[in-house]
């Protein structure tokens, strides 16, 4: 952190009894917001990229870049303000995918009860989040919701297809609110050292959303042979490495920076997120093509839906919450 | 009563459709903005109404009267009030009285008004997201009016946000798409059964093409 010497040289000034504990303590108070400037740096850099695009001549780059833009919007208003803001932020970016997934999944009429207590469960969920405790924040959907929803199935009363229904069901569940609560949650883990929550917030988005542009590109790249070519024809295993390369390189730069990781884990952590975005992707597309869809929406022009932009984040978002909670907290 | 109606509906409707089932649409252009006219949808849910009427522009809104079942809506003196003052809905007896009485009259003088009257010509809500038979009923009123547009909309996904017999509504994304405006007057060798039958060739075509096109509503 270049926070660090400043610190330390605020520490240095208290104890040569330059300035009093309250001036000490009000200036680290400052640095801390530093986070806040860094966030704004990296807006800045990433509409500079879209703005780039949006000149092009190319109405299919140009439409990507605008939705881009409005993503980036989007996120710094969520982000940016307050963190009891971010929390339901995600609670919206849960709502719209789940919204999402309810259209693209085949369900009987049966379930229509079951999914509509999907979204109260929203609610739940982030309020854990908003109110700090882990303990129920981590059960309540795999464990609660879980025992739940069969329980809701079967007062229904319609035994076909149940099983089947009882797993799309927890499936949404799993892929739409917990993932993207493990993004809330990351954003108000107790700060240590230096370092705050919403950087790491920072640090996963940015690298989840990087990491697929990087195996995008060097897919399109490095041709070669394809790693699943039943799900992804698309994905080539030069692409892949290509792509965890990159994201390792990013990860070694961006995380010391914006977190308590130290360069080295940085590296180590890119190429893990790398890796896990990719497995999210493949899940995304295997599932779109179990449904036969090539979109999971038309939310985002240029884009897709909701599902197909957070598909990475379904692997990322846990991992690297847990990984950092474990090492840090 | 126009102002708090429009206002409820600027200040509620238009906002609970907007999040709950997002509503996009195509063929936008073609919606009316002044009557008179007809919108002829097919119907699944209790919120077809509401989510038609968001569609519509601004303006238009004052003008606009949904039909429906008198016998659904009007049962209590409240829930005729505030389905009449509230939605603006023509209440249409779907028992008739007596053999003279045209169940139609209400809409009949509604047009007459220039005003845009919505209309399910499928008679009820039937089972979730399929279409029924187009019943006649429509043609008839459009042959008593050959020069006013008769616009077809194809709305999907509202069955699986509140079918028929749920209480709970299900956010979904619904979406619509509109028609080029049918007119009694300028088909060649219309009549009341070629009517019915374009219409319910493009209903079915839609229905047709949605399942055809992957995002299904299965």
């Amino acid at each position: 952190m270049p926070t660090d010497g400043y610190l330390r040289l605020i520490e240095q000034l208290y104890v040569t009894g330059v300035v009093s504990l309250d001036q000490a303590l009000s200036c680290m108070i400052v640095l801390k917001h530093e986070i806040r400037y860094l966030f704004l740096g990296l807006f800045a850099a990433a509409l500079g990229g879209v703005l780039f695009g949006l000149l092009k001549k190319d109405t299919e780059i140009r439409k990507r870049s605008g939705t881009w833009l409005l993503i980036i919007a989007f996120f710094f208003v969520g982000l940016g303000i307050s963190s009891k803001l971010t929390t339901w932020f995600f609670a919206y970016l849960s709502f719209l995918a789940l919204r999402e997934y309810i259209g693209i999944i085949d369900t009987r009429k049966s379930d229509h009860a079951t999914l509509f207590w999907l979204f109260p469960a929203i609610i739940a969920q982030y309020y854990w989040v908003a109110i700090d405790w882990y303990g129920m924040f981590i059960i309540f959907i795999p464990v609660y919701l879980f025992l739940f929803v069969p329980l809701r199935l079967v007062l229904a009363g319609e035994t076909t297809g149940f099983l089947r229904s009882a797993s799309v069901i927890q499936w949404g569940a799993m892929t739409t609110i917990f993932p993207v609560s493990h993004v809330a949650f990351l954003a108000r883990l107790p700060t240590h050292g230096y370092a705050h929550g919403l950087g790491y917030v920072m640090a996963l988005l940015v690298m989840t959303a990087s990491n697929d542009v990087f195996q995008f590109i060097s897919g399109k790249t490095f041709k070669g042979p394809k790693i699943i070519p039943k799900i992804s024809p698309g994905k080539t295993w030069s692409g892949f490495l290509g792509g965890v390369f990159c994201s390792a390189l990013l990860g070694a730069l961006l995380l010391p920076w914006l977190t308590d990781y130290p360069r080295v884990w940085g590296a180590v952590v890119g190429a893990l997120l790398s890796v896990c975005g990719f497995f999210g992707d493949v899940v995304e597309s295997a599932i779109k093509r179990d449904i036969g869809i090539k979109d999971s929406g038309d939310i985002l022009p240029g884009h897709g839906g909701i599902l197909d932009r957070i598909d990475s984040l379904i692997y990322t978002a846990p991992v690297f919450f847990h990984l950092t909670r474990y090492l840090y907290h | 009563m126009v102002l708090l109606r429009t206002l409820l509906h600027m200040l509620m409707v238009r906002p609970l459709m907007w999040f709950l089932l997002g509503g996009k649409v195509e063929g936008r252009e073609n919606l009316p903005s002044s009557g008179p006219a007809i919108l002829a949808a097919n119907h699944n849910s209790h919120l077809d109404i509401f989510f038609l009427q968001s569609l519509l522009p601004v303006g238009a809104l004052p003008l606009t009267h949904p039909v429906a079942a008198a016998d659904y809506f009007c049962r209590t003196k409240l829930t005729t009030w505030l389905s009449r003052n509230l939605i603006g809905i023509i209440a249409l007896s779907r028992t008739r009285a007596s053999f003279h009485e045209d169940p139609l009259a209400g809409v009949k003088e509604t047009l007459r008004a220039g005003k845009i009257v919505i209309i399910f010509p499928e008679g009820s809500r039937g089972e979730p997201e399929m279409l029924s038979m187009i019943k006649p009923g429509i043609a008839h009123l459009a042959k008593d009016f050959p020069d006013v547009p008769v616009i077809p909309v194809f709305i999907k996904g509202l069955g699986k946000s509140l079918p028929r017999g749920e209480l709970a509504l299900v956010p979904h994304l619904c979406r619509a798409f509109v028609g080029e405006a049918l007119k009694y007057g300028y088909g060649e060798g219309q009549n009341v059964r070629k009517f019915t039958e374009d219409l319910k060739g493009w209903f079915f075509a839609r229905a047709d093409q949605q399942n055809s096109a992957g995002l299904t509503n299965r």
